[in-house]
Formats: structure tokens, sequence, C-alpha cells
């Protein structure tokens, strides 16, 4: 909880200083912020409690996803320390920003439907500006009104389905709904409409297929920094928001819904590792990539509602911390040539050779190859579905990692061949990169260490 | 103790070779080859031959958990599977080391895949395993796609993906077991075994279907090979050595450990049809050995013709076969090793591989050409030569097995000799012509690697005996298990 105030306070903190003129100090001031929060959370790690009579409560399972947004945050916030070098909007971008955080802080740790609206329009409001930060380039206004309809119109289904659950069952905490909804025999048939739309609404947040199409457009529009905040932090508030609602509130649907469920998740695996292997841009990619792993997440979910959530958990660090080391790289390619175009990787395994390992050992994760953490995530997943039963969902997920391997060794490929120019790059991030390809090898290799919620 | 140390010291030999720079890190990279040679050397010494359990086991907890441990030991059969890796992981460092272009990362990669192959070897836990089975597959992807030839890209992407479907049904395969492990799941080797055991029939036809994939990839049988004779070709001389003779072994070694005694009542019914596949690859590889005219490509082929026979002896799953099938593999590994470098050190002074542009090197290279005749008939299978041993063992437990296959099997020993020969005759014999006149003889260098091949060919051909004799235990043990089992599921 009091890490969600140090981070609303960095946020306000930020917008003050076009004020007060403190511009200088935004950037330094934002990374020790996002320290403290985690400080402050491992603090807290053992004080279970509700908050704002039961708006928010603080669970394992909110805490653990809180301190993986807030650790995901920092390598963000490392890899984009250019995006806030200009001296335009410098405090409004990294206000935005630390409002996104907090949104995503609440969507995992909301107890009420109305705080979860809440998160949900702080976290993407902030994002549409983010989205068209880049204002000279057409491409990213296009992202920015593009994710802002699309984004409106879900937030309308999940709106009208959270009026429709609460016209059944009188209450917005999603706990008090869980009891009305088992303990009551007859409830109106509107019940499932409203469940049905708010499963949509979330689908539009965490990009299933067929939710999905506003996704490649936004990230390859969108500067690369916030395209990997919306694949990193975003995903990750978003899912476990999916998660939570759908394992507390709606659990006693958890049969009816399995064919929803497992409706969306063969179609995100199918079409999503399908049509990535036809891009040749690495953002778009990615945007690709980031789709299909909802499919793996939802595989998870949709084989155990109610004890999946460590397994998710497990999947999502995996994801966000190969993902961010993909679009570190991306982002130097990006500034040196001008596109994140695949052929443009050609030759950096002679160029830059610590870029090109960072790339290979970020794509073998997302790919799922042993000992690295995708592979870990992936194995969890199947372990569970396996063992719920679900062979053949399971070798669908297999098949269409498959496919995975197909494309996310076509950048490995391209920077093997031929030679290239160096590319100079910073020595904090090189840093960077190096500490993050050290923790997707430790999490791989020691999997124990994070299998806490 | 000393297993660990076989498996961790090429790991993290590889990250310093990393951190220096050339020509230190190619003799440090041998140096390290070499002392895994040493240590396995005095393991072997150790062993003990009458025990059929697993010895200089370690059992590590890992991610208790999930009932994974460290648990790695070497029984008669990873003996000799670990003493073909030392031995051979020096001569590969070495064919390389006049050759300069090669950076650091190269022989990262190489320790890397030195130690994964060892873990391969040893590992006594599913998990274990299985992440050994794909790390191995990581550094050879990378040695063949950063230092291959023409159209790398594509060729080495489709090896990966093939192998990685094998895997990847194995892995299911093998969670599926571990889901039926008595009380606390877990990977442990001797629990999946009893897993396996209590299967039905048609699982343990679903479990062993999932394996054979994966193996019969690795190897390659009949008809999974079609990956492997462009990765041969396309690769660097060392990939091609890894891959051809340490790499297949593993899914031979598969076989032997986590196929048969898992679900023995599966292998009992459809072993055969395994067998009659790789008895159609003997024969189908060999006849396209017979007519390529590449000299890279038609050993590839002429490997599969010979993997073939192995799988099938293995599948009869009597005593014969199974000490054929150790002792061909070491053969195997060792002839082709020598072979590759031959037509590695043929392609660099002509700058082909065209058959039909060679001949009449044995005029002025001698010593070239006695050294490949030995190897030659190592291949082909002459009394005296090592490959004698393993194949009149595979061949006679065919034909003991049911005489036709074991006659169809025997045509490898004389479709062998048809393109062993005709190669000999084209490349060596003849003419010289501009292109091979000029062709200088083996140098010092080439010498301290072919030379041991050949003695080695030679001394495994004439007294095998001690080489039998560690894997013999073993061998009856896992026949017995397999025995028991089968009879104790009908």
């Amino acid at each position: 909880m009091n890490a969600l105030f140090v981070i609303c306070g960095i946020g306000v903190f930020s917008l003050l200083a076009e004020v007060f003129n403190w511009k200088k100090w935004v950037t330094l001031i934002s990374f020790i912020g996002i320290c403290v929060a985690i400080g402050v959370l491992l603090l807290d790690w053992r004080s279970v409690s509700y908050y704002y009579h039961g708006m928010l409560f603080f669970d394992r399972f909110a805490m653990a996803f809180t301190g993986l947004i807030l650790v995901i945050s920092v390598f963000w916030y490392w890899m984009s320390v250019d995006f806030f070098k200009g001296v335009a909007h410098r405090t409004d971008k990294s206000a935005l920003v630390f409002f996104v955080i907090a949104g995503a802080i609440m969507m995992v740790s909301f107890n009420n439907m109305a705080v979860l609206f809440l998160g949900i329009e702080i976290l993407s409001i902030s994002l549409y500006v983010l989205a068209g930060s880049d204002k000279e380039n057409l491409f990213s206004t296009e992202a920015s009104f593009k994710y802002f309809l699309m984004g409106s119109f879900a937030t309308g289904f999940l709106l009208f389905g959270i009026t429709l659950v609460y016209g059944a069952t009188g209450s917005f905490n999603i706990v008090s709904i869980a009891d009305v909804i088992s303990s009551s025999k007859d409830l109106p048939r509107f019940v499932y409409i409203g469940v049905l739309l708010i499963m949509v609404g979330l689908a539009f947040k965490i990009s299933a297929v067929p939710f999905h199409l506003w996704a490649p457009d936004v990230y390859q529009g969108a500067p690369t920094p916030i395209t990997a905040l919306m694949s990193t932090v975003v995903k990750i508030g978003a899912f476990a928001a999916f998660v939570k609602i759908f394992s507390v509130s709606f659990i006693r649907f958890s049969f009816s819904l399995l064919l929803f469920e497992q409706g969306l998740m063969v179609l995100t695996l199918v079409i999503a590792n399908v049509t990535a292997v036809f891009q040749s841009n690495l953002k778009r990619m990615l945007a690709y990539s980031s789709v299909a792993q909802v499919g793996y997440l939802l595989l998870a979910f949709s084989s155990d509602n109610a004890h999946s959530s460590g397994t998710i958990f497990y999947y999502l660090t995996a994801y966000a911390l190969a993902s961010i080391l993909a679009f570190t790289v991306v982002q130097i390619i990006e500034n040196a040539k001008g596109s994140a175009n695949i052929s443009h990787f050609q030759g950096l395994l002679k160029g830059s050779p610590l870029m090109a390992i960072a790339m290979t050992i970020a794509m073998l994760s997302l790919a799922g190859i042993p000992p690295l953490a995708g592979f870990f995530g992936k194995y969890l997943v199947f372990t569970l579905s396996v063992s719920k039963g679900f062979v053949g969902l399971t070798a669908v997920a297999v098949i269409t990692s498959l496919i995975g391997v197909y494309y996310y060794f076509k950048p490995i490929v391209v920077m093997c061949q031929s030679e290239g120019q160096p590319i100079s790059i910073s020595n904090s991030q090189k840093a960077l990169l190096i500490i993050l390809i050290f923790l997707n090898l430790l999490i791989g290799i020691f999997p124990d260490l994070i299998r806490i919620v | 103790m000393l297993t660990v140390l076989l498996i961790f010291l090429p790991l993290l030999a590889s990250a310093t070779v990393l951190l220096v720079k050339q020509p230190l890190s190619k003799f440090l990279a041998f140096v390290v080859a070499l002392a895994e040679l040493v240590i396995s050397i005095i393991m072997a010494f150790g062993f003990d031959k009458t025990q059929t359990a697993a010895q200089f086991s370690v059992h590590w907890q890992w991610i208790s958990s999930l009932g994974v441990n460290f648990s790695v030991g070497i029984d008669g059969i990873s003996m000799l599977l670990v003493l073909l890796t030392t031995v051979l992981m020096p001569g590969i460092i070495l064919s390389s080391l006049n050759n300069t272009t090669k950076p650091p990362s190269f022989y990262a990669l190489m320790l890397l895949m030195q130690s994964a192959l060892i873990g391969v070897f040893t590992a006594m836990d599913g998990f274990l395993f299985y992440i050994f089975w794909e790390v191995a597959l990581i550094p050879v992807y990378f040695i063949c796609l950063v230092w291959g030839g023409e159209n790398r890209g594509r060729i080495t992407l489709k090896f990966f993906i093939y192998t990685l479907t094998g895997s990847l049904f194995m892995l299911v395969a093998l969670i599926f077991l571990y889901f039926h492990t008595a009380g606390k799941h877990s990977f442990d080797i001797q629990s999946l075994y009893l897993a396996g055991r209590g299967l039905g029939e048609s699982q343990q036809v679903f479990v062993f279907c999932a394996f054979f994939l994966a193996f019969a990839i690795k190897m390659p049988v009949f008809p999974f090979h079609t990956w492997q004779p462009d990765t041969y070709t396309v690769a660097p001389l060392q990939g091609t050595m890894l891959l051809s003779a340490i790499m297949l072994k593993m899914g031979i070694y598969g076989v032997i450990r986590w196929l048969i005694p898992v679900v023995p009542v599966a292998v009992n019914k459809w072993g055969e049809v395994a067998m009659i596949l790789a008895v159609i690859g003997i024969v189908y590889a060999s006849c396209i050995a017979i007519v390529q005219k590449d000299f890279k490509r038609l050993i590839a082929y002429s490997s599969i013709a010979h993997v073939g026979l192995i799988a099938a002896g293995l599948f009869t799953l009597n005593r014969i076969g199974m000490q054929g099938a150790m002792i061909q593999m070491l053969s195997h590994g060792i002839v082709v090793f020598g072979m590759f470098y031959i037509v590695e050190i043929i392609f660099e002074r002509t700058k082909t591989r065209d058959l039909s542009q060679l001949g009449g090197i044995r005029n002025v290279a001698p010593l070239l050409s006695s050294v490949f005749i030995v190897i030659m008939l190592g291949s082909v299978a002459l009394p005296l030569t090592s490959g004698f041993i393993g194949e009149f063992l595979l061949i006679n437990s065919l034909v003991q097995y049911q005489v036709w296959i074991g006659a169809v099997a025997g045509l490898t020993i004389i479709l062998g000799a048809v393109y062993m020969l005709r190669t000999f005759q084209k490349v060596m014999s003849g003419e010289s012509n501009p292109v091979t006149a000029l062709v200088p003889d083996l140098n010092y260098h080439e010498r301290l690697v072919l030379y041991p091949v050949v003695i080695l060919v030679l001394v495994i051909g004439v007294y095998p005996g001690p080489l039998l004799n560690i894997s013999e235990a073993a061998v009856n043990n896992l026949l017995s298990i397999y025995s028991d089992l089968s009879a104790s599921v009908k």
C-alpha cells in the first residue's frame, strides 16, 4: 500500500517540478523513488490487510505482482533514460509514466470493481497520451488515436459488464459478489452477460485474440520505450486483474467460462503465432509475440482458475524480463539506424557482440529454450495443463511454440550473418544488458527463487 | 564428485575462455579437454565393472517443490559414452588449432557442448536429462550458424526446429510420466521406471511414440533423417564432428536409458516397427550414398546407414545386440570423426568436395592415403578393425531375432564396401589431375590428430575385451529389468 503512495507521490512531484523548475531532478528522484517503493513493499511484506473500507486488498498475490511491476519499472526506467532527455514535456512524460505504474498497481490490488475501473482508466489514459508523445511522427499519432478509440470502446464494455453484475448482486466488492453468486439459487440471466462483457473488456486490455487488433499498430507506432512499457508493466497489471477477478468473483462460473477461455486461448496461440511469422519489423513481431504469450498464460489460467497464480506469476516474470531485454536492444538499434526492421540487425554479432548475445538470450527465453526462464515458464504451464488432463490443448500449445521458435530465431539468424559496423552503447546500457542477461539465466536455473505466490 | 567435476569443469572453462584473447583461449580449451580426458580415464580405472548400480553418483536438491534433483551417476553404459566424448573432444579442438580464424567464442561453445553432452550421458533425473538434452542443442546450433557454409541460416533453423519438435514431445511424455509417479511426484529415474511400468498398454504406447520421436530424430532413423545430410554438409568441420561423432549417440543412449526400461510393454510390441524402420534406413541411405557426388554428403549418408544398424540391433533386446550397439557407438564415433577430418583436409587443399574432380591423391600424398585406408576399412567393418566387432555382433543379434531382417541388415556391409571403395578409387587412386597434383601430404598437426584415430581403430578391432567388459554388467542389468517388467505386466 505504501508503495502505491510513493509511486503516486513521485507522479505528483513530477507535475509540480514543471512549476517549481526542478526539472533536472526529475529523473534522479524517479529512479530513487521506485527503489524506495520496492523497499517499502518489502517492509510491508508480512502485513496482509485491507485499505479504505475494503477497496484495496494487499495480500501475497497483490504484493508479489506489485513487486514484479516495480522491479520491471526499475529496468524500464533504466533502459529509457533517453526518453526523458529531451527538453519538451520531460516532467509530463515522467508524471504520466508514474500514473501508469500506479494504475497497474491498483489493478493488481483492487478489491472493488470501482477500484479496478479506476486503475484501468488511470493506466489507459496516461498511455493514450504517452503513445502519441512523439508528436512529429505520424505513426505515433495514429497509434495514440487508434489505441484511444479501441481502448475507450473496451472500457465501455467493461463498465457495462460491471453495471450488470452490480445489478444482479448489489455489490462492487469482489468478495461479496462471489458470496452472492455462490449463495443465491436463481440469479438473473443478465449476470452472465455482465460476466462475459467484463471478460471482453479485459481481453482487450490483455490483447487476447480476437480483441488484439489494436496491438500491432500501437506497438509499432508508439515510441519504443512506451511499447516496452505496454508489453511489460501494463500486461502484468492487466493479466493479474484478469486472474484476480475471474478467480475470486466468478470462480463459480469457472466451468461455464472454460469454453470461452479455451476459445480465446486457442485463437490467441494459433493466430498470433502464425501472424508473427510474416513480420519484417521487429517491433511488430514483438507485438504479435506479446499477444501470443497471453495464449500460454490463458492456458495456465483456464486449466485451473483457482491455483494457477504461482505459475502465472513465474511466467509473467520470465516474459517481462526477456521482453525488457529485447526492447533495450531494439531501442538502441532503432536510435542508431532509424527503424527496427529485422534487416538492420545484420552483422550485429560481429559488430556489437554484447547486444547480439543479449538479443539472443531474450529470443531464446521467449521461445522457451532451456535453461532460460522462458523455458521454465512454459514447462510450468504445460505441467499444469497436463495435470488437469488437457493433453490436447497442451499439444496445440507445443505446436504453436514450435512456430514461435521459427520467428524468434529470425533475428538470431540475421544477426549471425555477414559483417557489421559496431554500434556504440553507453556503460549504463552495457550494465543493464549484463544484469538482465544474468537475471534471465538465474531465474531459469533456480526457479524456486521466485515461486512465492 | 568426479562426475560433477567432469560436467562443470568445461562449463566454467567456457566462461573463462571467453575472457581471454586468442591464441591463449584455444590452448586453454584444448588443455581443459585434455584434463577431462585424464579425469575420465582415472574414473574408468576406478570403475567397478561388476556393479550394476550407478557409480560416482551425486545427489543434490535442486527444485525441491517439483521433485527435481541434480542427480548424476555413471554406470557401464554411461562410462563408455563419457569416454567417447572425452576422447574425441581434444581431437575435435585440436583439428581446429592450426586455423586461427576462430574467435574465443567458438571454443567457449565447444566446451559448453562438452559439458552438456556429459550431462546427458550421466543424468539420473528425467528433468535434468531433458535440460542437458536441450542445452546440448544450443552450442552446436550456433557453431553451425555462425561458422557454417552456404545457406546456413535456413538449414540450421530446419535442424533446430526438427530436433526441438522431437524434444518437446519427449517433454510432454516426461511430464505425463511424472504425474504417474507414486507418492510425492518426482523425476528420479527409478520412480520414472516404476511409473512407466504402472501404465496401461495404450498409455505406454503414447509415451513410447513421444520418446521414440525425439530419439529417432536425433539419431536419425529413417524417415526422420531429412535434416541430417544438409546440416552435416553445411556445418563447419568441428560442428559436423560434434553432430555425427557424439551428438547422435545421445539418441541411441536415450533409447537404452529412457525408452526400453521405461515402457517395456510398448517396446515389446512396437520395437519391431522401429527395427524395420531402422533396417529400411540402412538400405535406403546406403543406396543414396552410392550415387553421391559430394564427398561430405556421402559420409553423412553412410552415417545414417551405420546408425540404422545400431538402432536395429538395440531393438532385438538381446545381450549380443546391446553389446554390439555399445561397441559400435564407440567405433562409429571414432571412424566418422576421422572420415570427416580427411574430407576437410582434402577440401582445404583442393577447394572441392566433388568426387569426379578428385583422383590420384595417393601418388602425391601417400600418408594421407594410408590413413584413409585404415579408417575406411574401419567403416566397412573389415575384421581386425573396430567396425567389425560391432557390426558382427549387431548382425548376429538381428539374425537370431529374425533371419530375413538380419539378411537385409547385412547388406550394409556389402553396400558399405561398394560406396567406400568406390570413393577410395575416385579420390585416391588413378592419375593425378591438375586439381590434385600439388596436394601436400599430412602435416605434423594433422598427423597428431589422425594417428591416434588409426591406433584406436586397430586396437579396438584387435582387443575390444576391456570395453565390452565395462558395459556388460549394466547391459545385463538393463535386459533383466526389461524382461522382468515386460513379463510382470503381462
